[in-house]
This record gives structure tokens, sequence and C-alpha cells, in this order.
């Protein structure tokens, strides 16, 4: 793990406020991801876990506070700008293109080679999704489910990130996918990337995360470790409806 | 008709197709990937054409006699268009990727305007003859009949091109992300694909597309100014039947429309029961019956697919300004001030005879605002039930003697049956594939107006439409034409009153919610379809009886009345107004108007001011005029 002592988190967010059209829907939310972290943002429908991404990444309209990756500030930046910088984006209803291959889908994704992060081609990617390397050449529409969130995982390990917003990974798809997941995120974890989370699964989070966030109607309600989380039940009661 | 003939009608009908593909193409390729409709296609065609002419003279000066030379200026004038189209990309519509799809349809609407009348400033206003192609002139025979050497060949260049974008879509790099981009282009950007980059060379790739096909119609017809409008319609029809993003779609409706086409002059005039009926007739519209039949049969074309559609309603939803006191009062004033106008104005006789058109359209923007804004329904048509509304008046008071004041109830009568029947079918669809089925509709219209000889007087349209002894007397004080001036006033102001309180009513709330979510809307009760196909009813009816007091303002018609362009003027009134409030229609159909009416008659180049002004408003108000002033307002009151 390369933390560097005085070294900026790898993303951070400060008094972010964002709006749909006229409905304001986050407000004043701090977040923070260390390198080489997993932090799961918890919160129920609705609370703003995919808003926050969205924010993150350039893809909404108005967005106030301040949004650092690596230090510079970046935001009102647009989504490509963001993705070349090393911020690589996994939406939470998958959007992988239905009417392109797999090979395809990954070639989209594909970003020139990066001295400080992990060098992703097809063939290490079917390394870690042995599935997909199986179907190469079948078009993403013919794609089961799970198959369709492997593929956009993949997709965007193909930009050779630095970190990863990881929109609700867990949702929709069979327990045996679900643990492959988890056991993938702790693989890239391995390999030095940072991981924000957005999961309802407060067992899925629990395995993979150092870190929780809770965000309930556009708050921030709870910020700290996993295990500092487990043992405040009134919390998850009261956010998650445990 | 021999076999023989019947094989050349198929094979000229081939080559027609390869053009038609050519533009509808480039247009497809641009939706697909910018969800931009770009209404200057046409026009980018018709540079085309004048550019192959350019260099086409000048190569041939370089290259006498030499094939070379006609194939270059080809080349150039379909680089020139593609460099031009990456032009337009870059100043205009990368600053509106985000507004509103009306916006974006009126300021590429803006720019066809401005190419227009840059063509006639850069060639003059007359047509310009094409080469022979050396090598390619004469005829081949076909089983004895002559066909043409250069038909032949663009019978080869449609389905080459086809390939070749083929090729370039599914075996390079560009062309995967062109495919990404056309399901999801938000998605394309977030994994780092610089979208302003693709944006441009896609529209580049399209345009030169438009340009290549102009400049290869250069032999089979001289560049002309009358190119761009049947370039745009045509390019529309066969994006909108092979469905939008689909290329081999695009290529299939070319061949479709251009064989029926063939085959209608092939059948030539039908002897069926005593009756006679002349096919070739039908060439005029059978690319809008076959659209209109399509749509019906398999709503997003043949090869399209649902999501192509285009996203609903305007940004933020109209919501009318509730009536005030103040408001109230603001309008009383405003039509007391124009009831007394033919007094204070007897000086200047002129005035209420523009205001007389001021009023009409101003009647007839308001009826397509009332689908449009409130009810999301873009109709590329509605000047069918403007003209429905005039001729069918007309027609009647010509057969039976009648007093004009009938004509105020045939009027709007007709404009309902119109709209009854075609929004039936129309309601049906939504986003550009409804805008397309009503612009087929009034298209259908429009043609058998221009050809029923016997009963619309044909191209010379109907003469001698008098209002009423009492309404066409002069009375002394007041300006000539001041009755009916005020019948006008009277009759649109209560039609205005009317539209206005039917927005307001449970009615009018049921349009609006049938617009910003037909699922929920459907899920508490409300029969969308069955709405919408009421509020279409209420427009035709409003734009009927516009029709007549225009026809009657004028003592004629004639089939331009019902032209697509008169409906593409009354899209740009509402547009021009802004389509998020009541007064935008009104204040948008008295600024064209009155544009249209003192720059069309002093200045060459109006259309170019026309579309500049437009542009401006695009760019800078995208609220519109109406909205501009709420905003001046706003700041005055902050």
């Amino acid at each position: 793990m390369t933390r560097t002592a005085g070294a900026p988190p790898i993303v951070e967010v400060r008094g972010l406020r964002a709006w749909y059209g006229p409905a304001q829907i986050l407000f004043d939310i701090d977040l923070t991801l260390e390198r080489g972290s997993v932090v799961a943002l918890m919160g129920r429908n609705g609370a703003g876990k995919s808003t926050t991404f969205k924010a993150i990444m350039g893809l909404l309209g108005r967005v106030e506070g301040t949004i650092r990756f690596e230090g510079n500030d970046v935001r009102g930046r647009p989504a490509w700008h963001m993705a070349r910088a090393g911020l690589g984006y996994v939406p939470e209803d998958r959007r992988i293109f239905t009417e392109l291959t797999v090979m395809e889908n990954l070639a989209v994704g594909r970003q020139p080679r990066r001295d400080d992060a992990p060098f992703w081609t097809p063939e290490r990617v079917f390394e870690l999704f042995p599935n997909l390397g199986r179907m190469r050449d079948r078009r993403g529409g013919e794609m089961s489910g799970g198959e369709q969130q492997m593929l956009t995982v993949a997709r965007t390990l193909m930009g050779n990130p630095r970190a990863i917003l990881l929109d609700e990974p867990s949702e929709g798809v069979a327990p045996v996918i679900v643990e492959q997941m988890a056991s993938m995120i702790l693989d890239l974890k391995r390999e030095g990337l940072s991981v924000l989370l957005s999961e309802q699964d407060p067992g899925f989070a629990g395995a993979v995360s150092d870190r929780a966030c809770i965000l309930d109607r556009g708050q921030i309600r709870f910020d700290g470790t996993m295990q500092s989380l487990i043992a405040s039940p009134d919390i998850g009661h009261a956010y998650l409806g445990l | 008709m021999t076999s023989a003939s019947l094989l050349v009608q198929i094979l000229t009908g081939l080559a027609g197709a390869s053009t038609l593909f050519l533009t509808g193409a480039g247009l497809s390729l641009i939706f697909g990937v910018t969800r931009v409709v770009n209404f200057a296609h046409g026009s980018l065609f018709m540079v085309g054409a004048y550019l192959g002419w350019t260099a086409g003279e000048w190569l041939r000066a370089l290259l006498p006699g030499s094939a070379a030379g006609f194939w270059l200026a080809t080349l150039l004038a379909t680089l020139g268009v593609a460099a031009l189209g990456a032009l337009l990309e870059t100043l205009i519509l990368r600053r509106i990727y985000r507004a509103p799809e009306l916006f974006q349809l009126l300021a590429t609407f803006a720019v066809a305007l401005v190419l227009r009348d840059g063509c006639l400033w850069l060639w003059g206003a007359e047509d310009l003859l094409g080469p022979r192609v050396p090598g390619l002139t004469g005829a081949l025979s076909v089983l004895g009949v002559p066909f043409p050497r250069y038909d032949a060949a663009l019978i080869v260049i449609g389905p080459a091109v086809l390939g070749l974008m083929h090729l370039l879509l599914t075996r390079t790099h560009f062309g995967v992300l062109i495919r990404a981009a056309t399901q999801d282009r938000e998605m394309v950007s977030a994994l780092g694909v610089i979208e302003s980059r693709l944006f441009t060379s896609v529209f580049a790739i399209g345009a030169g597309l438009a340009g290549l096909a102009g400049a290869l119609q250069l032999p089979r017809e001289p560049a002309n100014l009358g190119l761009d409008l049947p370039a745009i319609s045509d390019a529309f029809v066969v994006v909108v039947i092979g469905g939008l993003g689909s290329l081999p779609g695009a290529f299939l409706a070319a061949l479709l429309i251009s064989l029926v086409k063939a085959g209608c002059v092939a059948l030539g005039t039908v002897e069926l029961g005593g009756y006679s009926f002349a096919f070739p007739r039908l060439t005029l519209v059978a690319e809008f019956i076959v659209m209109a039949i399509v749509l019906v049969v398999r709503p997003y074309g043949l090869m399209g697919r649902p999501e192509g559609a285009l996203r609903g309603p305007a940004a933020s939803p109209i919501r009318p300004e509730p009536e005030t006191p103040r408001s109230r009062a603001l309008w009383g004033l405003a039509i007391a001030a124009l009831a007394l106008l033919p007094w204070i104005a007897s000086a200047s006789p002129y005035t209420t005879v523009a205001l007389v058109d001021v009023f009409c359209f101003a009647l007839f923007a308001m009826s397509l605002f009332f689908i449009m804004g409130p009810g999301g329904m873009h109709s590329f048509g509605h000047a069918a039930y403007f003209g429905l509304g005039a001729y069918g008046a007309a027609i009647v008071l010509k057969a039976t003697g009648w007093s004009m004041m009938w004509g105020l109830l045939i009027g709007p009568l007709a404009g309902f049956v119109g709209a009854l029947i075609f929004g039936w079918f129309s309601v049906r669809l939504s986003g550009v594939y409804l805008a397309m089925l009503t612009l087929a509709f009034g298209q259908i219209v429009w043609s058998i107006i221009y050809q029923w000889d016997a009963v619309t007087g044909g191209s010379n349209g109907l003469t001698g439409l008098w209002p009423a002894g009492w309404l066409s007397t002069r009375y002394p004080g007041v300006t000539p034409n001041a009755a009916y001036y005020l019948l006008t006033l009277a009759c649109v102001g209560s039609a205005v009153l009317v539209l206005r309180r039917v927005l307001d009513a449970p009615f009018g709330l049921a349009v609006r919610a049938g617009r910003d979510s037909p699922l929920r809307a459907e899920s508490i009760g409300i029969n969308v379809h069955r709405i919408q196909w009421m509020a279409f009813c209420v427009a035709g009816t409003a734009a009927g009886l516009a029709g007549v007091l225009y026809a009657f303002s004028k003592g004629s018609i004639a089939p331009d009345l019902v032209h697509v362009g008169r409906s593409i003027d009354g899209l740009v009134m509402v547009l021009l107004g802004g389509v998020e409030s009541l007064a935008g229609p009104l204040i948008g159909a008295a600024a064209f108007t009155l544009l249209q009416d003192s720059a069309g008659r002093s200045f060459d180049y109006w259309r170019a001011a026309t579309g500049a002004a437009m542009l401006v408003v695009v760019l800078a108000f995208p609220q519109g005029l109406a909205g501009l002033a709420r905003s001046i307002r706003g700041r005055a009151k902050a």
C-alpha cells in the first residue's frame, strides 16, 4: 500500500449540495475516501447515494461545494475529465451497451496506461471475471443480470482507474454473484485501488468496507469505522431499518 | 406498360434511393449520437450541390474532359460540407445540447435560414446547371429501353457507402464509440471518451454525407435555392421509416419509398369500376403515405427501437401564472386599446390590415402551443388544420352561397374533423415520431388540396372569398377594414380566452399530467390517449377558426396555406415566444409576423436576419421572448 504521509485523500468532498431541477437532493455532504481504502455509503432508497456519485462524477447540472480528486478541485469538470483523471464510475443500473459485444463494451472503456495505477487488458479483466472471458463476442443485451453487472465493473477497470465509485453492485443479482462481487472488491483493494461503494446490504458492506457513512434524506448521519457502526445498533435501526 | 419500361422505372427508383439514403443516413447518424434533430440537414445537402458546382467549374478548367474532375469536385464538396458541419457543431449546437430539444430544433432551423440566404448571396438566385459527367453521359440500353449511365453509377454508390459506413461502425474503435454513444452518450463520457470531439466528428461525417448526396444530385438536377426543404423532408421521412439511428433501416426505407414511387408511375391511370385514378399523382405524397402506414403499424420505424424516442417534455414544465386583478386589468387594457385602434390609427390604414394577420397567426400559434406546451406533442403539420378550416369554409360557402358568418362555424368544424381523424393516429406515438406522423398528415392534406383541381382549384387556389357585406363596408373615421378587424379581434380574443380557461380546467391539468408522466397519469385513472386526442381536437378547432378568418381577410387562398413551411412558421412562432408561458405564442406570433412583413419587403436577406435573431434568442435566452420579459421583470423586482 502506498500511503505517503501528508498526501491528500484520493476523494474529498466538503459541503456538497446538489439539485435535480428545482429540487435540492444533497445538503452539505462531507465525505473522505482515503487511498487504498473501501468506504461504504449506506442508506435507504432515495437517501441520495446515487446522486452523490453523479455529483462527484460531474453528471449533474447544479452542484455546489468542494470536490477534490487527489487534492485538485474538480467540481464542474465534465465526466470524461474525471474518468481520464483516474476516477472510475460504475452506475447503479449497469448501463452496459446492449448492442455491443463484451469485447466492444470493454473497448469503449479503454484508456492509455497510467504509471500509478494497475494496467488492465481484456485478458487481465477476464482473470477477475472468468465468465466474461467465455462470452467475448456475446452482445450485452443477451447476458444475464449478473453477467452484465460484471461487465459494467470490467468496462470501468479498462480505464485503469485509481479509485472507483461503485453504485449498488449487489442490487438485483443472485447471491452467488454478490459473493463474487465482494471478493472482487477485496482483490481491487489489494491492487491498491480505492473504492467508494454505495450499498444497502449491511452484510455485504461490512464484509468489504473499512468505513461506513450513512446518508439519510440528503444528509450524512454517521461517519465512522465499520466496527463502530456495528457497535451502535440504534443508528442502523434509525437509518437503515435494521 | 412493358416489362422493360417497368424495369427501367425500378432502376430509376433505385438511383433515387441512393441519394435519398445518403441524406437520410447523415441525419440518422447525427440524431443517434447527439439526439439533435438537425433541421439544417437539407441545407447542408443544398450547400453540397452548390459547392460541387463551383468545384466542378473550377476543376473542369484545370482538367478538361476528364471524369476525375467531377469525382474530385464531389469529394471536395463532401469535405467542404463536413467542415461546415464541424463548424456549426462547435459554434452553435455544442452550446445547446442540454437545452430542451425544441430549442435545438429552433436553432438548427435558424441555421437553415442563414444557410439559404448564404447560398443566395454566394451563388445568386439563378439555377446552376450541373455538369455532364465525362464517361457517364448518354444511356445504357436495358432490354431496348434507354437508361442513363449516370443513374447506373448512382445505383452502385448507395450500397457502397452503406458498406463503408458499416465497416466504419463495426471495425474501428471510433465506430464502436459511435454505436455506444448512440445508446448512452452520458455513460460513454463517464468512461473517459471526450464527448465534444466525438460529437464534432459525428456531425462532420453526417454533414459530409449530406454534402455528398447534394453533389451527386448535381448531374440530375441543377443547384437551386429550393433544394433544402424537399431534402430535409425526404431525409426525415427516410430516417423515421427506417427507425432513428439505424443505417440499414434508412437504406431499406429509401428503397421502399423509391420503389413505391416507381410503382405509382408504372401503374399509370387505372380504371376501376367506372372511376379512373391517376397513380402518378400519388408520387407527391407516396413517401408520406408509406410513412403514415409504417408508423401506425411499427411506431418506431422498420428497424428502430423504442429508446430512440426523444425525451418528452420541455425541461421546466409550464405553470400558468394565476390570474390576478392586475393581470386581468392588463389584458383588459390591451384588448380595449386594440379595439379602439381603428379610430386611433385611421390615418394609417395598413396598421389594422397587418394586425388581422397577426391575430390569425396568434390564434394559430396559440392552438399549436396548446398541444405542444401543456400537451408535450410537437406537431409538424399544424398548418393542415389551418388550411382545412380555410378550404372547408371556402368550398362550402362557394357551393351554397351562404353568408360568410356560417364560415365561422364550418371552418372550426373542418379543423375539428381533421384533428379527430389525424389525432387518433398521432397520439399513439410520441416525440419525434409523433412530429413526423403529423408532418405526414400535413403533407397528405397539402397534396390533396394541391391536386384536386375540381374542388380546391389546385395550385391556383380559390378566389373571390368576400366577407359579409357589413364587414367589408368602409365606415367613415376608421381604417378601411375596421369591421373585419374588430370581428377578428373578437373571435381570436374569445378563442384565446377559452383555450386559457380550458388549460386551467381539470381537463387542462389532465393534459399536463399526461405530458409529465404518462404512466402515473394512467395509474390515477386518466385515459392519456383519449385526453391527448381531445386536446388535438381542441387545437384543430381553434386552428380551423384562424384559417377561416385568414382566408376571408385575404379574399383568396392557395395551397401554400397548408404547406409544410406554414407549419414550421407556426413552430417558430411558438418557440420564439417560449413554450413555457401562455403569452409566449401570442408574442411570438406578433414578433414573427411583423418581422416577416416588414423585413420581407425591404431586405433581400430577411431569412438570414430572422435566422440570426432566432439564434441569438436560443443561445442567449433559452426561455423565449416571454421568458426574457419575465426575467427582466423578476430582476426589476429584486
